[in-house]
């Protein structure tokens, strides 16, 4: 995980205002080179953070600042046209101009760059996103692949202060959503600067962010990296909403037709699906049993990992131990099983899980 | 579809056809064509045409430069007391001719406060070009503010949203993005606009007369024959038939070249 976060000012943003029916605060910090995933479901308010970030809501009550530049502050009059907020925005359906070719959608964004090197900058910065063949073409004739990185080419021509990402995967088929996340990926990488990204999808947040912020009602209820979230998860809501572990490691096909992904730091897990490569594993915490050591059944699970117990979090009538096998994972549990087990912090355990509960996704 | 009610629908559509086309192919049928072209050769006829041609192009540019920001205004943002004034810019369109001619004789005629200002400034309205071109731009504007309001507000506003995020004013997503983006509405509306004021008759004569070269456009010049000289009446005719269905042509193309080859 790296955090630049400690290098400079970054993006802070804080904000009371009413959206429709939803009674949007928050308040958020976002460090250079960080990406925040603000991920919850439809209607949270996580898309009109980034509308007040960009100057296209005006909140009620509100302050804005990215480095050293303040772009809104209600209190005292401030607010600073979204043109000159030099946010890089990417739209969740790429908002590409139609009557435009891509290389002239890259160039809109380049206007305060001397006419004569507007069209060679555009398409260099499509050649980098694979995409000098399809420099002419219109957005109409371009596929969801290639638009997401027209729109992505576009949003970081002006070299944007902060980069915001609405949902930018769910306009993709399942086909090209594994490219072009791992292409997002290295985009946020190699970002210098503060990164929001919106995501309905945990699973998405804990590949892309550093950082999750969980909203709901227009509310960020827990912030953090995705396992503590899973871990510990400070209400049900949360609890529910990060529902699946996400393990990375890397995929092979074994001789029986499953697929066995080697952990990043140890350890092994079978899937019955999934494509040799980088991959990542997920599971529901509600699918783990755990056992103590030298007492797992012979069940029919095939996944059994040595973990060692990092925190225990009642949630309701359900207990979350979160764990490390290294890499951090999260069972859930009936208390009554819990107090038989007698799981305790810095206790080891066996967790075991079936293949047919583990799914693999390209990363 | 067989049976009776298969030839009820074909002979309905049989009538229809040829009520509706018999008139205009009546025009050209008439008199042989180059008795027509003759016709046309006729000095008062050209005027006329000139007359119509100047006109319509005048209010065309009024109805465009200011009638475009105003249906953005309308289409892109909500207050209080948007849709009554939507209803009152569109009233023209079911108002009578004779009594467009008389509202605008009430509001800027030459007994009136307005219209005693415009003279005093040097623009004579009634009995004069500039009160055709008045008169052409208060029927036909409804029609292009209509549908540039509709294509404005058929725009993803998350388009609008991109281009401010990309660096431009919103003077300049105006020109840039929305004009580009509603083009084909926009030009829509510039065409039954122009339709609209080449055909003008009602409201032009009674509030800018008709005298030949300064107000007779080429529907005065058509009333004003078809009793002394039916074959230059026919004339006029047969080119207004020409540039309307022109115009048809041109909106079916720019909404799409499949809504004729189909």
């Amino acid at each position: 995980m790296r955090r630049v976060g400690e290098s400079g000012p970054g993006l802070s943003v804080a904000a009371r205002t009413r959206v429709g029916a939803v009674e949007l605060d928050v308040a958020l910090d976002v460090a250079p080179g960080e990406c925040v995933a603000l991920a919850g479901p439809s209607g949270a308010g996580k898309t009109s953070v980034l509308r007040i970030v960009a100057g296209l809501l005006a909140p009620a009550r509100g302050r804005v600042a990215c480095g050293a530049e303040r772009w809104l502050d209600t209190d005292r009059g401030r607010n600073v046209p979204a043109e000159r907020r030099r946010c890089g925005y990417l739209f969740q359906e790429y908002a590409l101009f139609g009557h435009l070719s891509a290389w002239r959608n890259v160039a809109y964004a380049l206007h305060e760059t001397p006419r004569a090197q507007r069209e060679p900058r555009a398409r260099a910065l499509l050649e980098r996103f694979g995409l000098a063949g399809r420099a002419d073409a219109r957005p109409a004739s371009l596929s969801g692949g290639e638009r997401q990185r027209v729109a992505l080419a576009r949003a970081l021509a002006r070299r944007p202060a902060a980069l915001l990402l609405d949902e930018p995967l769910s306009a993709l088929d399942a086909s090209t959503r594994a490219a072009a996340s791992r292409e997002l990926a290295a985009v946020i990488r190699d970002a210098a600067v503060p990164v929001l990204l919106v995501t309905h999808d945990f699973t998405e947040a804990a590949l892309l962010a550093d950082r999750i912020a969980v909203m709901d009602a227009g509310r960020v209820l827990q912030a953090g990296t995705a396992s503590a979230l899973a871990a510990a998860p400070a209400s049900a809501f949360v609890a529910d909403f990060s529902g699946a572990v996400v393990l990375t490691g890397a995929a092979r096909r074994d001789d029986d037709g499953t697929t066995v992904v080697a952990l990043d730091g140890g350890g092994e897990v079978t899937a019955l699906e999934g494509e040799p490569g980088a991959v990542a594993v997920s599971v529901y915490p509600w699918e783990i049993a755990l056992a103590r050591p030298g007492e797992a059944a012979h069940d029919s699970a095939r996944n059994h990992l040595d973990v060692e117990v990092i925190s225990v979090t009642t949630v309701g009538p359900r207990v979350r131990v979160g764990l490390a096998a290294p890499q951090p994972l999260t069972a859930e549990l009936s208390e009554s099983s819990l107090r038989d087990l007698g799981l305790r912090p810095g206790g080891r355990a066996v967790a075991s899980f079936k293949a047919a509960a583990t799914r693999v996704l390209p990363r | 579809m067989s049976g009776w009610f298969g030839v009820l629908l074909a002979v309905a559509l049989a009538a229809a056809l040829t009520f509706l086309t018999l008139p205009i192919v009546a025009i050209f049928a008439q008199q042989p064509p180059g008795e027509l072209v003759d016709a046309l050769g006729e000095e008062g006829a050209l005027d006329a045409l000139w007359l119509s041609l100047r006109t319509t192009a005048a209010a065309l540019a009024l109805i465009l430069m200011i009638g475009t920001p105003a249906a953005y205004l309308l289409a892109t943002r909500r207050f209080r007391g948007r849709a009554g004034l939507i209803t009152l810019i569109e009233l023209p369109l079911v108002l009578p001719p004779a009594v467009a001619g008389i509202a605008l004789l009430a509001a800027v005629g030459p007994s009136t406060l307005l219209g005693r200002a415009a003279r005093d400034a040097g623009l004579q309205l009634t009995l004069a070009t500039a009160g055709v071109v008045v008169a052409l731009t208060f029927v036909a504007a409804p029609f292009y503010l209509r549908q540039a309001i509709a294509a404005f507000e058929a725009i993803d506003p998350t388009l609008l949203d991109a281009s401010r995020t990309l660096g431009a004013s919103p003077a300049r997503t105006f020109w840039r993005v929305a004009i580009p983006t509603a083009l084909p509405g926009l030009l829509a509306g510039t065409a039954l606009a122009l339709g609209r004021a080449l055909g003008e008759f009602g409201a032009t004569l009674m509030f800018a007369g008709s005298f030949q070269g300064v107000t007779q456009t080429v529907p005065l010049a058509i009333y004003d024959r078809f009793a002394t000289d039916f074959t230059a009446a026919l004339a006029l005719s047969a080119v207004l038939v020409a540039v309307s269905a022109a115009i048809l042509l041109s909106v079916k193309l720019v909404r799409g070249p499949d809504a004729i080859a189909r």
